[in-house]
């Protein structure tokens, strides 16, 4: 639970994005590419969940990148090397299954982007064609772009205010790329699994999965929906437990109540009832903003 | 001899010649006690215990015991009290009941020993007021204990100190199975996947009934008989069944509970403020939210509060809901909605007594149709539909029927549902082989509490779906037992 090493990756007026490296022997052992873990920063604190973003069996350590949003991972924010979290658990929830699935577009929106860098790393270990789209609001806060570039067969960029990459959303160049006159298919290598599916036609992408901010992941699903090409996101409901005993996480899928931290994370894009995501993610904003309020000298 | 040797036919008599009332040990005020989280009972006096304990007539043919889930020789017990042997009765006690202050405090013993006590009608759905206080007496005789520091002697055999064994779950059932081995020299490790260890005990029962020093000081006593609580631990993810083996572990007890929370199926059952009871209890007791901001758990609380379902945990949802209002100074409003009447709520007496004092209001006879939310998706109001009780069910209760054209809504900004809880699924799904059934609970052989998977015992809520504490330590036990004859063998 020491945390062994600490990197601001990027900081702006508004941002912080740090990774850490934490000692975690048993969960560097177990925790696979889609699987979230659980910290209490302190005695005090609540329970949060983060993904491991990568990890080292050997040297019993895990990576988390956290993005400052809230008071918890502010709290986070202040912890150093040497510094201990409270508690940590885990690998919860389902690992992604990984396979040769062909061609794959992984979307990552923000802090989202650690999130699919495990996951880029196995699919493509796993023979597939991984095209990654990354998107941020600003070029400050694109990170993880070299591990991403190497990860993946093909990167695309976009940014809100067109200070990096394509200006524009993460969807714009889903579009293109999943849309059937896509030049970028039509001249990328295509791997077996596409080619094999195109019948003919030209070839879509087998999987889409996207992790980043709800409104992005909706946008996603949205955008794919058509083509019915399968599209999984990672949903990060708020959590109590992660063990499956208070609901607090459910969320609508396809008219069923699932609960996120142990049917999930991951769940069919298309399924999700978004609307209600997003008001239950809201449920404690006032508490959120008081409490961050009220601890300004030590965040 | 005096009167408490008397026969049954003595007893008899001195049931219908008795005079002396129960007694009851002092509670902190309703208006005070709702205020706060201090325990609302108070344990009974030195002199209170021995009247209470004089009232027990010493039938030749105790009832009260085969009523206990875990046969506890209450008559002994209660005649060690009226001869002042605290001591005894402590240990009378504890030959069958590991933690009599914790069972003291949280067991229904309306429904067990006082149900079938002597003073108890034949047929009547709980306890007598007559009964015996059995409860309130082991409570003095386990805080007399717990006071003294009075502990079970360990008999070590040396023969089981080369094994060790795992328990999964913190609960009732995984402590008192951990005591169990610990005491007889058995090495013993406790997974739990929460930070803190109790199971139920911790995340559930509010303060005010079971204070969490009173569970400490089991847990601390597990931990000087060389128990190893590993708290953060996920038997299922973070280790598998079949690591624990490899590990060493000679045998395994599962005590995983019963936690997942069941919900209506309603419409808006998924609107902001909608809780279980257990993320509303979890959050207030496992991560203190009623100290939020200095603790970093929030909850909400709401103007009118409705609380669905008619047991223990109902009513622990309703009294913590009412003491968050008051100490956020909103104007007490918290309604229970049940579907059946107060006779067939499963929940203790005492509780549904202590709730309508602290200020709870009951609407029986009713069934929630759904909830309705505000533009920003909080709740807003509830449906319900108003009921008659109708034929007896499979339970032997008779079962709500809708009144058709009774539909009403009413005032609600926050709705806890209390419905039942099921099997703790992430180590079952983990280990297809473990056979369970319709209810994902685990079957085991009734006499050895061995699951299908040799050298895996389980106990507690995961066999036969939500119970007591009681017959929670009851099954742990019988498997310690089991574990013991088994590695007696090697
Ligand atoms: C609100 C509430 C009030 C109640 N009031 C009363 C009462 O007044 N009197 C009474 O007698 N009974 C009461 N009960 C019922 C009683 O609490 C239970 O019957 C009892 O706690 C069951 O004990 P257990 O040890 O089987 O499980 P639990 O107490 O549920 O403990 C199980 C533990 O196992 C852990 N666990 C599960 N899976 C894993 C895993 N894979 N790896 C590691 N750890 C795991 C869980 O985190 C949990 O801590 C109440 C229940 C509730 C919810
Ligand atoms: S966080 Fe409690 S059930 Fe998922």
């Amino acid at each position: 639970m020491k945390i062994l090493a600490k990197e601001i990756i990027t900081k702006t007026e508004d941002t912080t994005i740090t990774r850490f490296k934490v000692s975690a022997p048993l969960i560097a052992v177990k925790a696979q590419p889609g699987q979230f873990i659980v910290v209490m920063v302190k005695e005090e604190g609540e329970r949060i969940p983060l993904t491991a973003v990568d990890k080292n069996e050997k040297e019993g350590s895990i990576v988390l990148v956290v993005q400052e949003i809230g008071f918890s991972t502010k709290l986070m924010g202040t912890l150093n090397p040497g510094d201990s979290l409270y508690a940590i658990a885990g690998p919860m929830g389902h690992a992604t299954p990984i396979e040769n699935y062909g061609k794959v577009i992984l979307v990552g929106g923000g802090v989202g982007i650690a999130e699919i860098y495990p996951l880029a790393k196995a699919l493509k270990e796993a023979g597939n064609q991984v095209i990654t789209i990354l998107g941020a609001r600003t070029k400050e806060l694109l990170i993880l772009e070299d591990e991403m570039r190497a990860a993946s067969s093909e990167v695309h960029i976009t940014t809100d205010d067109g200070s990096y990459g394509k200006k524009g959303f993460v969807t714009d160049i889903l579009k293109e790329l999943v849309s059937p006159n896509s030049p970028s298919l039509r001249s990328g290598p295509l791997a077996e699994g596409s080619r094999a599916n195109a019948r003919g036609k030209l070839p879509t992408p087998n999987l889409v999965y996207a992790v980043g901010p709800i409104p992005m992941m909706e946008r996603v699903a949205a955008v794919t929906k058509d083509s019915g090409v399968k599209t999984v996101v990672s949903l990060n409901a708020l959590m109590v437990d992660a063990s499956g005993m208070c609901g607090g996480c459910r969320v609508k899928v396809k008219d069923e109540v699932k609960f996120s931290c142990v049917d999930g994370p991951e769940f069919d894009g298309h399924l999700v009832d978004w609307d209600e995501l997003k008001m239950r993610s809201k449920v404690y904003a006032d508490k959120e903003e008081h409490i961050c309020k009220l601890n300004e000298h030590i965040t | 001899m005096d009167s408490r040797f008397c026969g049954n036919d003595r007893a008899f008599m001195g049931m219908t010649k008795m005079k002396k009332e129960p007694i009851h040990p002092r509670e902190l005020d309703a208006a005070e006690r709702a205020k706060g989280f201090d325990e609302v009972c108070l344990v009974y006096t030195e002199e209170q215990a021995l009247q209470e304990a004089s009232r027990c007539i010493q039938c030749k043919d105790p009832a009260c015991i085969a009523g206990c889930p875990v046969e506890i020789d209450i008559k002994k017990f209660i005649a060690q009290i009226a001869d002042k042997d605290y001591k005894g009765a402590y240990f009378t006690l504890r030959e069958k009941n590991n933690f009599p202050s914790m069972c003291g405090r949280v067991c229904p013993a309306e429904y067990q020993c006082r149900k079938t006590c002597v003073f108890t009608k034949k047929d009547a759905p709980f306890a007598s007021e007559k009964a015996i206080n059995i409860h309130f007496l082991e409570r003095f005789v386990g805080d007399y204990g717990m006071k003294e520091k009075l502990e079970t002697p360990a008999y070590i055999d040396e023969r089981l100190s080369k094994f060790k064994i795992a328990v999964v779950g913190s609960g009732p059932a995984g402590l008192c199975c951990a005591g169990e081995l610990a005491r007889r020299g058995v090495k013993v490790v406790v997974y739990e996947t929460l930070h803190k260890p109790g199971g139920v005990l911790r995340y559930g029962i509010p303060p005010f009934r079971l204070p969490q020093d009173v569970l400490d000081v089991e847990i601390d006593y597990l931990k000087k008989l060389g128990v190893e609580i590993r708290p953060n631990i996920i038997i299922g993810k973070t280790k598998s069944l079949d690591e624990l083996f490899e590990e060493g572990f000679s045998c395994v007890f599962l005590g995983l509970g019963a936690g997942t929370p069941s919900f209506m199926g309603v419409e808006g059952e998924n609107l902001c403020n909608v809780y279980s009871a257990n993320e509303f209890l979890t959050r207030v007791n496992l991560m203190s939210a009623y100290k939020f901001p200095a603790y970093h758990t929030p909850i909400n609380v709401g103007k009118h509060i409705m609380v669905i379902g008619g047991g223990n945990t109902a009513m622990d949802a309703a009294r913590v809901a009412y003491r968050l209002q008051m100490i956020k100074g909103i104007e007490p409003s918290v309604t229970v909605f049940y579907r059946r009447t107060e006779t067939e709520m499963p929940a203790r007496r005492l509780e549904i007594e202590h709730a309508k004092e602290e200020g709870i209001s009951f609407e029986f006879l009713v069934q929630p149709t759904g909830f309705i939310g505000d533009d920003k998706g909080y709740v807003k109001k509830i449906k319900a539909l108003r009921c008659e009780l109708g034929e007896p069910d499979s339970s032997g209760r008779r079962r709500p029927v809708p009144i058709k054209g009774s539909e009403f809504e009413a005032d609600c900004d926050e709705a806890i549902i209390a419905l039942g809880l099921k099997a703790n699924q992430i180590l079952i799904e983990a280990t297809p082989e473990i056979k369970t059934d319709k209810w994902s609970d685990i079957i085991v052989d009734k006499d050895t509490m061995e699951t299908s998977i040799k050298k895996v015992y389980a106990g507690g809520d995961i066999v036969g779906g939500e119970g007591t504490v009681i017959e929670a330590m009851g099954m742990a036990k019988k498997a310690s037992r089991s574990i013991i004859d088994y590695l007696l063998k090697q």
